[in-house]
């Protein structure tokens, strides 16, 4: 027994550093279970308030950047404007209304929330972008967001009171269900941690047709993003040799580099689709 | 002003820098500039040994709070915290000479290359340990050890910089503390 004592007293910095190490490493890997519990309640709120403070100097010198974005975001806008369009056939007239119900009886089932980018990065391997939105202002967590051009940025991980963590698509985790425009060959977007604004596209066979400039959007399939969102561009296609897939580079659509008004797309028919997704799963399970 | 107060202004200060200059600035992708660590290194001598990782700990915390990505830095941190004493054990000159003087400088360690020494290593192992904490989730070797060699080059240069501009007053303390 004096013998251990005596062990722990001679090594016991030595012991302090395993400790500390090991209580890192553990909060690398079991990252997600122990953000939630501490990092969208309090830590977000602090980190988040200091970083409002940052943008409100940085926003001034991008105003006239932003400025031009929302003109030219505000004229496609204008473009689609049904009163633009002029039907040949004077008994049909179309009526746009904003309500759930249309006269159609089309339901809406995306919504866009525009919310600003309160801190920003590239440069990490695992990189996050933070909303001045929260809880308090209608967003919610698994959201996708889009920039002014409609090109996809990340989805949303953990939301606290007034400020959203977005997982951004530079990140190791994130996985977008991608389809191209061409063919329709569907696979999967993700960052090999190198260069910003270049994601890499995986599951697409050799047989479809690829081509370069290519455009990627979103498919539709999950419950995230609405279908036709670009993704990027094809930059680069290299044939895997050790499977029967390409690699193949893309060039994102958002630029990380200036992000300053992004969209929250939240899913009116989420809900449903869950539910009805639970109860066929308990179906099979029982 | 008490070195309490001292080292709590320039923690504050130092992660602000880090977070807010240096995170921003995109040099290249193989280049990530640090500077917030600068802290562990200008840490009193007489700062006990499990202290000193303690703080240091809390340093590469608040950093990790403001990346959304807890564990990295605090754990490169950690480790350069406990590695220090021994560095400063090794190239201190003179018998004493960690008494007479309150925190590392190239004054108190007797000249410019011991410090850039002590200053070398520590980036070095502090780059090296982070980046390959990064590179085990992507597994990308060759990359990763190009990263640490030009990012210690860059951030060595920064902490050199910071060292000939803000030029720390350290009086000489009698022999008889």
């Amino acid at each position: 027994m004096r013998n251990i004592f005596l062990f722990i007293r001679r090594y016991f910095n030595f012991i302090v550093l395993l400790i500390l190490q090991v209580f890192s490493i553990y909060l690398i890997v079991h990252y997600n279970t122990f953000h939630n519990a501490v990092f969208s309640g309090v830590m977000n709120e602090v980190t988040g308030k200091v970083n409002t403070q940052y943008n409100k100097i940085d926003y001034y010198f991008q105003l006239k950047k932003t400025n031009q974005l929302l003109v030219k975001d505000n004229e496609r806008l204008r473009n689609q404007l049904k009163q633009n369009f002029e039907s040949p056939d004077t008994t049909i007239k179309i009526v746009l209304d904003s309500i759930p119900y249309d006269t159609l009886g089309n339901r809406r089932k995306w919504m866009y929330f525009s919310a600003k980018v309160v801190s920003n990065s590239v440069v990490a391997q695992n990189n996050f972008i933070v909303l001045g939105r929260g809880t308090g202002q209608q967003l919610k967590k698994d959201e996708g967001v889009v920039d002014s051009n409609n090109g996809v940025v990340g989805i949303i991980t953990d939301v606290s009171e007034s400020f959203a963590v977005v997982m951004s698509l530079l990140h190791k985790d994130s996985k977008i269900s991608a389809k191209l425009k061409n063919g329709g060959d569907a696979g999967q977007v993700i960052w090999d941690g190198k260069e910003p604004n270049r994601l890499s596209l995986t599951d697409i066979r050799k047989s479809a047709k690829v081509a370069k400039g290519d455009t990627v959007y979103t498919s539709g399939f999950t419950t995230t993003f609405p279908y036709g969102l670009m993704i990027g561009t094809i930059d680069e296609i290299v044939p895997d040799k050790s499977t029967n897939n390409y690699l193949i580079k893309l060039k994102s659509t958002a630029n990380f580099y200036n992000l300053q008004y992004v969209y929250a797309i939240e899913n009116y028919q989420k809900e449903e689709i869950t539910r009805l997704l639970k109860n066929a799963n308990n179906k099979t399970n029982n | 002003m008490s070195t309490l107060i001292k080292n709590i202004i320039r923690f504050i200060l130092l992660i602000l820098v880090q977070v807010f200059v240096l995170d921003r600035v995109h040099l290249h992708l193989m280049v990530t500039p640090y500077i917030y660590f600068l802290f562990i290194l200008w840490m009193p001598f007489k700062l006990g040994r499990t202290a000193q990782m303690l703080v240091a700990f809390a340093l590469g915390f608040a950093l990790d709070s403001f990346r959304h990505n807890p564990g990295f830095h605090s754990a490169a941190c950690v480790l350069i915290a406990y590695l220090r004493p021994f560095l400063i054990n090794i190239l201190i000159p003179q018998e004493g000479a960690d008494s007479n003087y309150e925190e590392p400088s190239p004054k108190s360690m007797g000249g410019f290359m011991p410090y850039l020494v002590y200053a070398g290593v520590l980036t070095l192992v502090h780059h090296a340990w982070l980046f390959f904490l990064e590179a085990l989730q992507f597994g990308n070797f060759w990359y990763f050890i190009i990263k640490t060699l030009l990012s210690t080059a860059i951030s060595l240069l920064l902490i050199i910089i910071v060292e000939l501009i803000f030029s720390r007053k350290q009086q000489f303390r009698t022999n008889t503390v």
